[in-house]
């Protein structure tokens, strides 16, 4: 064997598309201790609650990530609105959900392309993100924006999506689901794919429930811990939901479960159409939340659970909000993962849990 | 198994029009509730400043001395807030990106002075509001008195 070295790894890397700093101590090309850095981007959003009251706060929070910027504020509001006893109309959470789980395909589908552009498969990250734009115009239609949508207000969303919209958005997802199958067939056939994935940072079911990871990080450990299956809001609608499970643990396994994740959204999303009740969208809310009230929540994020605390102190803005967020939760896996695997790898693997960097610093 | 499996996809790629546009000559179709930039009509503002009170960046201010209200358009985030929130209708939320630019500037607009016609409007209404309140007193001192009369007798 030889001698053991460290080489820095991050933040600014070229597949990463966030910044996080891994030491990797490495022995003959091979990875035989990792240890994480983070602490690049963080901003100070929660502090933020002394200066934003309620509802300004929902600009701030769904700011804390690109990405998840949907989620973030659809788990904001609805942990005020368990704090203040709101309730929602039907219509508002149908139409959250159905946001959301198109938040979900956009998500995934930019992961699938990093991924592949991480394994040097370019044409298939061009196609990925090709289509992913096509929800993206249909963010821009609903709500008016492509990445930050300002889409929730507490009690409900800002304004409503008609039949012929609804519609629409059916035809763009059947369009889409016939070329993602496609895609899907490269991604999960492709030998140049299976070379790099296959066996690739493998973390058994009883490592994923040790180290507490979650999402779709987990569910390729067979570990099922998925909140929509708790039936929140429009989720309880559902005639039925199974979450996507994988056993093999390997970065092919990552891939496999956030591909069907995204047929999975859009059967969410038809479904949804199909049954959405009428009826307002909005119950204001009015007044501010009683000293010493708490509340906190958890929602299925792309890339994994979310929990939202929230306190409130009787004025207008919170006493404290927490958020604990996906990554945080995975980078201890992440390292496990790591730990034994080539060189040539890594960046594989840490792509494979679909980090979030901002959303851990906020 | 298997390698080109995104074969098919590709070459039917080299057949169809590109995904992308040639901007700047050409331009992408801007839907009609694009969330672009706030315009005021200025005439029907009152100046009351809610929208500077819930505007969450604190882009808006207004001068209801001055007659001003002015957006930092760099400060705005597109929210929407003050567009709900105005009760007048004088805001609305239009399609078109601020331009960038090197350095972030406000714009500001001014209340019109009001014209000669839209003078004498207010008068007349002030006059028919005036006219107004002396009938509705002095139709309760006439209930007031009758009722002491009725009391009296």
């Amino acid at each position: 064997m030889g001698k053991a070295q460290v080489i820095p790894f991050g933040p600014q890397h070229p597949v990463l598309p966030e910044p996080i700093h891994l030491d990797l101590v490495v022995q003959d090309e091979t990875v035989v201790d990792v240890l994480p850095q983070i602490g690049f981007i963080h901003r100070g959003l929660e502090k933020l609650v002394e200066t934003h009251d309620i509802h300004q706060y929902i600009y701030v929070a769904e700011r804390i990530c690109g990405i998840c910027a949907f989620g973030h504020s659809m788990g904001y509001a609805e942990t005020v609105e368990r704090l203040m006893n709101v309730e929602v109309p039907k219509r508002a959470e149908y139409l959250r959900v159905i946001m959301h789980e198109l938040s979900r395909i956009h998500s995934h589908l930019l992961w699938m392309g990093l991924a592949a552009d991480a394994f040097g498969y370019e044409s298939l990250f061009m196609h990925t993100w090709r289509l992913r734009e096509r929800v993206l115009d249909i963010f821009e239609a609903v709500a008016g924006g492509r990445v930050i949508l300002s889409y929730t207000l507490l009690g409900g969303v800002t304004n409503d999506v008609d039949e012929p919209m609804l519609a629409h958005i059916k035809d763009v997802l059947a369009g889409m689901k016939k070329e993602y199958n496609e895609l899907c067939n490269a991604f999960l056939k492709d030998t140049s794919v299976k070379n790099r994935t296959v066996g690739v940072g493998t973390l058994s079911q009883e490592e994923a429930i040790e180290y507490g990871i979650v999402g779709p990080f987990a569910r390729a450990s067979n570990v099922n811990n998925d909140v929509r299956c708790i039936g929140q809001g429009a989720y309880g609608e559902l005639s039925s939901f199974e979450p996507i499970l994988d056993t093999d643990g390997d970065c092919y396994a990552r891939v496999k479960v956030r591909a069907l994740e995204v047929l999975q959204a859009i059967d969410i999303i038809n479904e949804l159409i199909d049954k959405i009740p009428g009826g307002p969208i909005l119950n204001p809310v009015k007044g501010a939340p009683e000293a010493g009230s708490e509340a906190s929540g958890i929602l299925e994020q792309p890339r994994g659970e979310v929990y939202y605390y929230c306190s409130g102190n009787g004025t207008k803005n919170l006493e404290r909000m927490r958020i604990r967020t996906p990554t945080s939760q995975n980078i201890a896996g992440m390292t496990m993962a790591l730990k034994g695997c080539d060189l040539a790898d890594v960046n594989m693997i840490v792509l494979s849990i679909d980090p979030c960097i901002s959303c851990t610093e906020r | 198994m298997g390698s080109f499996k995104l074969g098919r996809m590709t070459l039917r790629s080299l057949f169809k029009k590109p995904e992308t546009v040639l901007y700047p000559v050409e331009k992408r179709y801007e839907p009609e509730g694009l969330k672009g930039h706030i315009a005021v009509d200025i005439k029907k503002c009152t100046m009351c400043g809610v929208c500077q009170k819930r505007c969450p960046t604190g882009a808006i201010t207004v001068d209801k001395e001055a007659g001003t209200w002015t957006i930092n358009r760099f400060d705005c985030i597109q929210c929407r807030t003050c567009v709900r929130d105005c009760a007048f209708d004088c805001l609305t939320m239009e399609p078109g990106y601020q331009k960038p630019a090197t350095e972030k500037f406000s714009a500001t607009e001014t209340k019109p002075e009001p014209t000669d016609e839209e003078l004498a409007e207010k008068a007349r209404k002030e006059a028919e509001k005036a006219a107004r309140v002396k009938a509705a007193l002095e139709a309760k001192a006439a209930r007031e008195k009758a009722a002491k009369e009725a009391e009296g007798q």
